[in-house]
């Protein structure tokens, strides 16, 4: 079942979408499957009720609804948005130690191919 | 409409909704993903290893052929069907599957289902692996409720007028995955032969189950 049955109506991913096989594609980018294995293994281990993720995940794909065509987000992106709430949400992470890392990540300071090594 | 930031730190892919596509550049979504990863590591709440197993399991392993065993053994077993009917997670606990919030939607010549998940994409992972990207669209997960029989149009499914379409919302409490109608000329296929017929799209109910080769 090829995409562009839909695609009319569905938002144009961008030049530079990698190419997809029937939709088989679970992942476009490295990151998404990191995203998803965050919440699955942190759910799974039950730091957070699955619900608690859930509720801010539809509250972000909502969001992302909302907005014209164009500047919607990927839905991993809603789904990382929604994971990253929760853990400040739930005083797992501080949002100040997260833009500390983030910073670290960018600046080099630390490997983003490896980002859980010590 | 205040949606981002609610803890005041970077959120998300806050700025255009597809940078990550475009490579070179780390994009802020790649960022965060690192800084959650590396954070949560350090406080020993999980491992990187934990994740490259999870992720590649549901890359490779877990896939639509789960719940295409599934239904093929419902197509050649009819009691088993009705098991899988009434009581699901006893059914599936008898192929070695674990998951109990699964309803099981019956086709029949005269009622079409098809699964949708209007809120958030939830979908029956265990069965059928992670989602194709079309159903986590805001598209398919708005019009599927509004307008079935066009949506199913496009996906090449067209459907007699005198037959009902029964569209159902996922929630996380409950996923559904369809039961395909049984092709015709399949009399006599085993059911693994039978099981390569049932494509995902077919357990979502966009699509047919597939007719066999040498009825096509």
């Amino acid at each position: 079942m090829p995409d562009s049955r839909l695609s009319p109506k569905v938002d144009v991913e961008g030049p530079g979408a990698p190419p997809r096989r029937n939709g088989e594609l679970v992942f476009q980018a490295p990151w998404e499957g990191r995203a998803f294995g965050l919440a699955v293994a942190l759910g799974d281990a039950e730091h957070f009720p699955w619900e608690a993720f859930r509720t801010r995940l539809i509250a972000a794909v909502a969001a992302s609804d909302r907005r014209p065509q164009g500047e919607r987000r990927a839905y991993y992106e809603s789904w990382l948005g929604a994971l990253q709430r929760l853990l400040v949400d739930r005083g797992i992470l501080t949002a100040a130690e997260i833009e500390d890392r983030m910073r670290q990540f960018a600046t080099g300071q630390r490997d983003i191919v490896r980002p859980g090594a010590p | 409409m205040h949606d981002h930031g609610g803890g005041g730190g970077h959120d998300a892919g806050h700025h255009h909704g597809t940078e990550h596509h475009h490579g070179g550049e780390v994009s802020q979504t790649q960022l965060l993903t690192a800084a959650l990863e590396s954070l949560l590591v350090e406080k020993g709440l999980l491992s990187s290893d934990t994740i490259d197993q999870l992720v590649e399991r549901y890359e490779k392993d877990i896939g639509p052929m789960i719940g295409a065993r599934v239904v093929a053994r419902a197509w050649t077993d009819p009691a088993y069907k009705q098991r899988l009917l009434s009581d699901s997670a006893s059914a599936l606990a008898e192929l070695g599957i674990h998951m109990d919030n699964l309803v099981v939607v019956e086709n029949t010549p005269a009622v079409h289902n098809a699964v949708v998940c209007t809120l958030c994409s939830c979908y029956p992972w265990a069965v059928l692996g992670l989602p194709p990207t079309w159903y986590k669209e805001p598209a398919y997960r708005s019009r599927m409720v509004i307008e079935p029989r066009a949506v199913l149009r496009e996906f090449g499914l067209e459907l007699d007028e005198s037959v009902e379409v029964r569209v159902w919302d996922s929630s996380a409490e409950q996923r559904y995955l369809v039961l395909p109608d049984r092709p015709a000329g399949t009399e006599g296929m085993t059911e693994a032969e039978l099981a390569r017929l049932v494509s995902r799209d077919s357990m979502i109910g966009v699509a047919r189950a597939a007719a066999p080769a040498h009825a096509r």
